[in-house]
């Protein structure tokens, strides 16, 4: 191998800047850029030095790991290792199947969690609560509010202050498995209804109040948020008359539905493009009596042991070149109109993704007040061990 | 072995205790110093892991749920009120909790007996470590292989190649009640394998000798001999198996429901920490009960069939 001439020879100002920008974008790794700035051997040789640079300006204070809450095939892998890669800094993944899990973990304290993907209708809990801080916009280059859809950010900003920053949009509809399922399912009326027919023993609810108990009273023909007692109850008639012929309640869907455990199911946006991708016989439908519809964001808790990692990680998610990645891997449609232009055709006019403005008319975005009435938790705590 | 596990000892045993051991009062002094110095350690490990937990949990448990979750200072009964809306919990717990003891037992005791008594004393030391290889693999992991097996790619699918379609295995109590039996083997064939081993083959000649057939000599001598292993394999499963939680809810899929699983609800989704002390409170009242009951009619039926030997 032969090498090159200036092998050896410190590097240029320019050619520094132009290195540092092309890390920063992502397009190389931390490696490289160490390698072909010099700067890797520069301070290993320094930290060898005591006293020298006894605080470590080039790694930062990212530390070595970190840690994410979120949800279960919600990310690209590949996204963390390459994070990893840029940084230095190991990501673990903690997923979980409901928001109120998450916050009882956070309420409970000692998460270790640095960043976490909470819903729309929790911010303002969480706000209340003091358990997560308001975003320093400043470590979040990368963000952008102006290209942001404001429809599905807004509930990130509590009283003009940033809290949390949005990852994706999102609708919960029907996954089906048409080589097993014939009758047509339209509805949240149809789906419990062939849950107890068609699909009994195969369909799936999610270990969730908000979507369980939410598509039920939906299926009833009362609002996705009611905490009304007499439509709570009517809901959990129904559940508790569903339940013999469920597969599961289990908001881990996937595994289910790949192996034909399971023929239908409460489902997330992504979870639908990412089965249909693999597996077209399942179908991915919206409810035309309603449903939800929301967005993810991201947040760091209060509680975080790593915040310049966290902040790190998201301002790395914020690139709309990571961003689309991402995007592409998990199937969710993006708020970001910079993500938007990077998508290609096939993403962005894929109608479980980018469905018609129609279909989503008759959706509803979750309600604070649902997080924390004790009714819907009572009841879906009732409607589990029963 | 007679005494072992049974009621706390009686002032009377005290007092013969007493007497026993009395010595001059300053080598007594001393030794209450040593034994202080070594039960210490154990002691304010269970106060601080054991008592304490236990006493917010009592302290919780008349609270109340605070409006966002979690608890809230209160003096109430409404918690231990609402025991009922998790009848169903508790009795799919104290259902199969023992049923899934016993079919351990039933599982265990001949491969207690084969490694005891029939097996090659050269082989015995590595067939018993055999039992105890799983333990060298997360519970959850190995659990979490039966998933695939009882899933449709696993027993159902080779079941359809025979003409029976769509059969269903996983998330069913059957599931359950098969990891139940799977996880908690090791900890029932231990405590018999023990009490087996200690048998005296005198015994069962003499019972031979006085012309005994082997299922009567089985009856008659062995099993009553290893029950102290039995009781102790019984109640180690059974006391586990009421606080279950992770085998319900991955071969159950959260259908299955346990006590346990309950907990971990109003824990970690309804955040209704008062009522999840209420129940605890009193899953550790009935065990307690169970126990207490279980182990003395267990004793005094392996007390009168005790045979000493001198």
């Amino acid at each position: 191998m032969t090498k090159w001439y200036r092998e050896n020879a410190p590097i240029t100002a320019d050619k520094l800047a132009d290195e540092l920008m092309r890390l920063k974008r992502g397009s190389v790794t931390r490696r490289h850029f160490l390698g072909v700035t010099g700067l890797g051997l520069a301070t290993a040789v320094l930290a060898r030095q005591p006293g020298l640079f006894s605080s470590t300006a080039f790694a930062q204070d990212l530390g070595s790991q970190m840690s994410i809450a979120t949800w279960p095939n919600y990310h690209d892998p590949a996204t963390f290792e390459a994070f990893q890669a840029a940084t230095g800094v190991a990501v673990e993944v903690n997923v979980f199947g409901s928001n109120e899990e998450m916050l009882a973990k956070l309420q409970a304290g000692g998460t270790g969690w640095d960043l976490f993907v909470p819903t729309n209708y929790t911010i303002s809990t969480y706000v209340k609560l003091g358990l997560i801080d308001e975003l320093d916009l400043s470590k979040l280059p990368n963000y952008d509010a102006s290209t942001e859809t404001a429809r599905f950010t807004n509930e990130g900003v509590v009283d003009g202050k940033t809290y949390a920053v949005p990852k994706n949009w999102g609708t919960t509809g029907i996954a089906l498995n048409s080589s097993k399922i014939k009758t047509p399912v339209t509805s949240w009326k149809d789906f419990f209804e062939v849950a107890m027919t068609e699909a009994d023993g195969r369909a799936m609810v999610h270990d969730y109040q908000l979507t369980t108990i939410g598509n039920a009273l939906v299926s009833l023909g009362y609002s996705f948020n009611s905490t009304k007692p007499e439509e709570l109850a009517k809901a959990e008639e129904l559940l508790i008359k569903v339940k013999p012929h469920l597969y599961a309640i289990n908001s881990d869907y996937q595994p289910s539905m790949r192996a034909t455990d399971a023929w239908m199911t409460m489902c997330w946006t992504n979870d639908g493009a990412q089965l249909n991708r693999d597996m077209p016989e399942i179908q991915f439908v919206l409810g035309k009596d309603g449903g939800e519809i929301w967005s993810d964001f991201y947040a760091i808790p209060k509680s975080a042991a790593n915040k310049a990692a966290g902040y790190a990680l998201l301002n790395y998610l914020m690139q709309p070149e990571n961003a689309v990645k991402e995007h592409i891997a998990n199937g969710a449609p993006t708020t970001d109109s910079r993500v938007m232009k990077l998508l290609p055709a096939d993403v962005t006019g894929n109608k479980i993704v980018y469905p018609d403005e129609a279909s989503l008319t008759p959706l509803e975005f979750g309600a604070a007040v649902t997080l924390t009435d004790p009714g819907r938790a009572e009841l879906m705590a009732r409607f589990k061990s029963a | 072995m007679r005494g072992f596990l049974t009621a706390p000892i009686g002032p009377k045993t005290l007092m013969k205790l007493e007497r026993m051991t009395f010595m001059p009062a300053a080598t007594n002094t001393k030794r209450n110093l040593v034994t202080a110095a070594l039960v210490a350690p154990a002691a304010a490990w269970l106060m601080i892991f054991l008592v304490l937990p236990f006493i917010a949990m009592l302290v919780f448990a008349f609270g109340e749920r605070a409006p966002e979750g979690g608890y809230q200072a209160a003096f109430t009964f409404a918690q231990f009120a609402r025991l009922p809306t998790r009848a169903a919990a508790f009795w799919n717990t104290m259902v199969l909790a023992p049923v899934g003891a016993l079919l351990c037992l039933l599982v265990a005791y001949p491969v207690a007996y084969y490694l005891a008594v029939k097996a090659d004393p050269r082989y015995r030391l590595i067939l018993v470590s055999l039992v105890v290889v799983p333990f060298w693999t997360s519970l959850l992991v190995r659990t979490y292989a039966w998933m695939y097996i009882l899933g449709s790619r696993g027993i159902p699918n080779l079941l359809s190649m025979i003409g029976l379609e769509d059969v269903r295995l996983l998330n069913t109590p059957g599931a359950v009640l098969l990891g139940i039996v799977y996880g908690y083997l090791p900890l029932m064939i231990m405590p018999i394998y023990v009490s087996l081993e200690k048998l005296d083959r005198r015994l069962l000649e003499a019972s031979a000798d006085l012309g005994a057939k082997p299922v009567s000599t089985f009856f008659g001598v062995t099993l009553p001999l290893s029950l102290p292993g039995v009781m102790t394999g019984v109640a180690l499963v059974t006391i586990l198996l009421l606080g279950e939680y992770l085998i319900p809810q991955l071969l159950g899929g959260g259908k299955v429901f346990f006590i346990g699983n309950a907990l971990v609800d109003l824990f970690l989704q309804s955040r209704n920490w008062p009522f999840g002390s209420a129940i605890a409170v009193t899953l550790v009242a009935v065990v307690v009960v169970i126990l207490m009951v279980a182990m003395r009619i267990a004793f005094r039926v392996a007390g009168t069939r005790q045979v000493d030997l001198v």
